[in-house]
């Protein structure tokens, strides 16, 4: 019976959370519309190989996509005093961290295949590893989703705090990261800050899932993102105990 | 165990409860025990640790030490089976603004695994009962604020839990509101589910509660029926007394050197001596010539009981 109330609880905070938080239209509007102002920025004006430079783009959309309402959702909830409500059903610290992660990782989901979808009809991206694509896809997305709970567990019940959180954690990431300059070119510390970031590792995999040159296999990629999934899971879960009261 | 040795079966037994934020014990040393269909009040001052109280039994918090039986089930060995069995109504517990009234029921039906049918089905009872059916589909951020108490306690009530938890759940609500949710929890206490309620209310509480605990400083200070404890504090006798016109409060003050109150147009004069009181209060009729409207002589309400043992406390 356990097992089955757990289950529970995790995908009806899931569907709570895209219901609330993720079905409203500015998320989507911002959820596209990111994607698209980091193309225009990234390739208008510039002579740059698309196929090349592609994966990188999908990645960094699926890792601002993946992570960009799960910082909220918490200090909203706590907000608007459902957080502690919630508690009180049967359900537990982790299984609504784990509903908040997958809620996060359907829309990052989502909203990539888009990207994908676009890339393959007007840039011709050819994926030469559908299996390592999906997967790539399926850890990036829980990867980053659990990075934006993280983000959320640290503050009380204020967004705006959390969002400065947020931007101060998620934008620089996507500068060492091999996005705009490839792996191979990173020398010294840059490539010791790189391979310390996770989204090297789906940046990397994206590449070598789009017929691009990658440095690091895929199956470590992929472990490498599982793992960290797993560390900011562990450390949202100790942060959301320490800070249980902050907000109530 | 029961107090006075009687052994509980469902209900809620908690005991040795202890929880600390930083120095502070909010909660030190807490047991009591609330039968099967009992409605039970929890009273104190701001900051007492009533709130810190039901959050350890709610499974909100975890305590320091101490353990909590809901309906049988230990709450810190079970915590899923256990708060399948509880409702609770948070001292700032909301609702989804975002979503309506129907929306919100369905989705708590959903956490406690209610399948589509009796979801919809207790819904639409609950909303019909609290008078919020024609207004089922509005967003909940149109509502008013007893509109949201409402829909706020038949989110609790979907799952027609065994133990019912209410942190204040008519604070700051108009007449009708209340009526309609203290009806309808009494309706649930009738069925046979244990009500937890705190409270600011005295006067509520004394109405609904067949027995209450008083709590200050994260300790309980007294636990009984109110008519027990007003009996315990019967030598704090007071006399009421009205006169056709406004008088000069000094005027009295030789009647009960303890203490007098004014009551709207009657003054309330403390005494453990009542007889010699109105003999005095006779007197001074007399002397200015004043006219009696009403007296009468009374037992210490629950309130006074409350004061008096929170102030001893302190």
């Amino acid at each position: 019976m356990k097992a089955r109330v757990v289950l529970r609880s995790i995908l009806v905070t899931t569907r709570k959370d895209i219901r609330i938080y993720y079905r409203k239209a500015p998320v989507w509007i911002f959820g596209l519309l990111l994607p698209v102002f980091l193309f225009l920025a990234f390739f208008i004006g510039r002579e740059l190989n698309m196929k090349e430079y592609f994966p990188g783009f999908l990645a960094m959309s699926l890792f601002f996509t993946a992570s960009s309402v799960g910082p909220l959702i918490i200090p909203w909830e706590k907000q608007a005093g459902t957080f502690e409500r919630m508690l009180s059903y049967p359900v537990s610290l982790s299984t609504i961290v784990i509903g908040d992660i997958l809620a996060g990782a359907i829309f990052g989901t989502v909203i990539s295949l888009i990207v994908v979808i676009i890339g393959a009809a007007f840039l011709a991206i050819e994926v030469t590893s559908a299996t390592v694509l999906f997967l790539f896809f399926a850890a990036g997305n829980l990867c980053f989703a659990a990075l934006g709970t993280l983000l959320s567990a640290s503050s009380g019940r204020v967004p705006s705090n959390t969002m400065m959180l947020s931007s101060l954690v998620r934008f620089p990431l996507i500068f060492i990261s091999g996005v705009f300059v490839p792996l191979g070119n990173m020398h010294g510390a840059g490539a010791y800050l790189a391979y310390g970031s996770p989204l090297t590792y789906l940046v990397d995999g994206f590449n070598s899932s789009l017929g691009v040159d990658s440095f690091v296999s895929a199956s470590i990629g992929i472990l490498v993102l599982v793992l960290y999934s797993l560390l900011f899971f562990g450390l949202t879960i100790i942060l959301l105990r320490r800070n249980l009261m902050k907000g109530l | 165990m029961e107090d006075g040795g009687v052994i509980q079966i469902g209900g809620i037994e908690a005991a040795g409860l202890v929880k600390h934020f930083g120095d502070i014990a909010a909660v030190d040393d807490v047991s009591f025990s609330v039968g099967e269909a009992e409605f039970f009040g929890l009273l104190g001052p701001n900051g007492a640790g009533k709130t810190t109280t039901i959050r350890l039994l709610t499974g909100i918090l975890r305590p320091d030490a101490g353990s909590i039986k809901i309906d049988g089930i230990d709450l810190l060995a079970e915590p899923f089976d256990a708060k399948m069995r509880i409702g609770a109504v948070p001292e700032v517990g909301n609702i989804y603004a975002d979503l309506s009234a129907m929306e919100n029921l369905d989705l708590v039906g959903r956490y406690y695994g209610l399948s589509k049918d009796e979801r919809r089905l207790r819904s639409k009872t609950l909303l019909e009962t609290l008078s919020l059916w024609d207004r089922r589909n509005d967003f909940v951020r149109k509502y008013s604020k007893g509109m949201k108490q409402r829909v706020s306690v038949a989110c609790a009530l979907i799952h027609e839990p065994p133990v019912l938890f209410l942190d204040e759940p008519t604070e700051g609500l108009d007449v009708q509101s209340r009526r309609i949710i203290i009806d309808l929890v009494k309706q649930m206490n009738r069925k046979g589910s244990s009500v937890i309620l705190t409270t600011h209310n005295i006067e509520e509480a004394s109405r609904l509660c067949e027995r209450v605990c008083i709590i200050n400083h994260g300790k309980i200070i007294a636990i009984s029926t109110p008519e027990q404890l007003r009996m315990a504090y019967e030598k704090n006798l007071a006399v009421e007394v009205s006169f056709n016109g406004k008088i000069d409060r000094r005027l009295l003050e030789e009647c009960a050197p303890g203490k007098i109150e004014e009551w709207g147009d009657k003054f309330r004069l403390l005494t453990d001596d009542p007889d010699k009181t109105i003999q005095k209060i006779m007197e001074i009729r007399r002397e200015h010539d004043l006219k009696i409207v009403s007296i009468q002589t009374v037992g210490p309400s629950l309130e006074d009981v409350f004061v008096k043992l929170t102030e001893e406390t302190k």
